[in-house]
């Protein structure tokens, strides 16, 4: 058992007071900023609650939370599922394996705004790989410059490339913790391949999957560069999501108020989808 | 060759297609990118790297990557390490609580702190300097070394501790010379993931920057802006920003998998 020691606060203090120093302010900040309004030269007047009614009725925010929803869905539905299928395919053992966690981590290391390019440059009518192979080999009519649809599968294919490695990572750290004996119990008692998924695999990934929607949920959730530097957020508006938005109304039109109440929105929202997933994913541990 | 390989082997081959393309863009003039598609490099041409390595405003954007990267690293695990091993090993007030709060700081969309931490750190006098980024990155890097630094000290049995008290090591003593060696898988792992997510993020990097400390992923924007004609030079920069990244998996590719495995939840 751990001991009672208030002393070990201060191998905290360091922690705590640097990201104390990186959270709190700027979130007194933005706080202040939300219920005031100014007309330049540091003239504030007090708003009240005004900017959060009136960016939760806006259209345009709506709109904005609404592609940020399905874009994170579709993102779990697909990466999750995809993760775990290709980590039970994946070798136990043996040469090939660190070659593959290699190779697979490669896509998470790339500066995110490079993603975006490397695609832009994949996805060219033309003169990329992929626009070339949609427009002239299969003679479908592919650009993502115009058409919405094929910006968002463009976007969602880009993420699962880019992300679903860390499920597959995790999922795979969760399969290798499982000791063979399970496996040979299974096998004399002629568990089909879905029974030993189910009673044996599953069961033994929880902890690690928990992690990977979570993580997985956050940042999704929180994309911003790789969408703007692929798509700008169009065309029209139309793979505008939440950052995008929030950037384009604090540093574009520098409108300081609503852009804080959207923030603090937008956080508020993370923080309590985020529990939501926790709680329902750990609720059977505590029985 | 078992059938289901076949799975992995398609994965990757879609995960190094894009990565390919960038690799092969670099190599072509900007003549044979424009006038159409070809599979491979026509007339093969180092031109592309050449602009980058002989330009100070292209070459110092690694530099500058690299040095507020190492220094973020360094920082967020030197500061973990202490909290961590108190997360692990004692219960004091409010521990549960504070280890929650430092979670929630991963979850903060980091477009809400761009504009503040703007403010911030130009109020302070480190705008455009390369400790502020390194600062700025702790936000989200100090919560992920402490949880997974904590995952794994709680596999390091509490016996270790008392064993080395009892034979009169002093804490510091202890834990350099006893500790440290028993989690530098979870250190290299705690630095790896640091390492990873102050190299790739880009928003707060390019806020917090001018000229001084300006970071290569921004530096690229300017070919991307000047309408595409610079198509070459972008991907050649962009093939160099994969090479750190490369050369840090290579050393802890044992280790990766484990790495959120033995933090908890």
């Amino acid at each position: 058992m751990k001991t009672e020691n208030q002393k070990a606060w201060f191998f905290v203090l360091p922690v705590l007071l640097l990201v104390a120093f990186n959270a709190l302010v700027p979130i007194m900040t933005v706080v202040n900023y939300s219920v005031q309004e100014t007309f330049g030269n540091n003239v504030f007047f007090w708003q009240g609650l005004d900017w959060f009614e009136q960016i939760l009725r806006s259209d345009r925010f709506q709109a904005a939370l609404g592609r940020q929803f399905l874009f994170t869905f579709l993102i779990l539905i697909i990466e999750i599922p995809l993760g775990i299928i290709i980590a039970l395919s994946m070798p136990k053992k043996g040469m090939w394996v660190p070659v593959c966690l290699v190779l697979m981590a490669l896509p998470m290391l790339i500066p995110w705004n490079v993603v975006g390019a490397m695609w832009n440059i994949f996805t060219l009518p033309k003169i990329g790989l992929l626009g070339y192979f949609m427009n002239d080999v299969l003679g479908v009519n592919y650009d993502m410059t115009q058409d919405p649809l094929a910006a968002w599968i463009t976007i969602i294919v880009m993420d699962v490339w880019h992300w679903t490695s860390l499920v597959v990572l995790l999922s795979y750290a969760g399969l290798v913790s499982i000791p063979d004996a399970y496996y040979q119990a299974a096998k004399i008692d002629g568990a089909s391949p879905w029974k030993v998924f189910r009673y044996i695999q599953l069961p033994k990934m929880k902890t690690v999957l928990t992690i990977a929607i979570l993580l997985r949920f956050m940042d999704s959730f929180n994309i911003y560069t790789e969408p703007f530097v692929l798509t700008g957020g169009g065309p029209g508006n139309s793979t505008t999501l939440l950052s995008i938005d929030l950037v384009k109304i604090a540093l574009g039109q520098f409108d300081l108020g609503p852009a804080a109440a959207m923030s603090l929105i937008y956080f508020a929202i993370t923080l309590l989808v985020s529990w939501l997933f926790y709680t329902l994913m750990t609720k059977d541990d505590a029985k | 060759m078992r059938k289901r390989s076949l799975i992995p082997i398609l994965y990757i081959a879609f995960l190094m297609l894009p990565i390919y393309w960038l690799v092969a863009m670099s190599f072509k003039t900007t003549n044979e990118i424009l006038s159409g598609f070809s599979l491979f490099p026509q007339t093969f041409t180092l031109d592309n790297y050449k602009v980058i390595f002989t330009d100070p405003s292209w070459y110092w954007g690694y530099i500058n990557s690299i040095i507020y990267v190492s220094l973020n690293t360094v920082i967020s695990v030197a500061v973990a390490l202490p909290a961590a091993y108190a997360f692990s090993r004692y219960r004091f007030l409010g521990d549960k609580q504070l280890f929650f709060w430092l979670l929630t700081n991963r979850m903060a969309p980091a477009a809400v702190f761009a504009l503040p931490f703007f403010q911030l750190y130009s109020s302070v006098g480190l705008f455009d300097t390369h400790i502020a980024v390194a600062l700025a990155h702790c936000l989200f890097n100090i919560p992920l070394a402490v949880w997974i630094l904590e995952g794994f000290m709680g596999g390091v049995p509490k016996e270790l501790d008392e064993t080395a008290y009892v034979d009169g090591y002093s804490f510091p003593h202890f834990f350099v010379v006893i500790f440290l060696p028993t989690i530098k898988a979870g250190v290299g792992v705690a630095a790896f993931f640091c390492f990873m997510f102050s190299w790739v993020e880009l928003l707060l990097a390019k806020t917090l920057t001018a000229v001084q400390a300006k970071p290569i992923a921004a530096e690229m924007t300017k070919t991307a802006s000047s309408a595409g004609y610079e198509l070459g030079l972008l991907a050649a920069a962009g093939t160099l920003t994969i090479i750190p990244g490369a050369i840090v998996i290579y050393f802890v590719r044992n280790y990766i998998a484990k790495g959120f495995a033995l933090g908890r939840v």
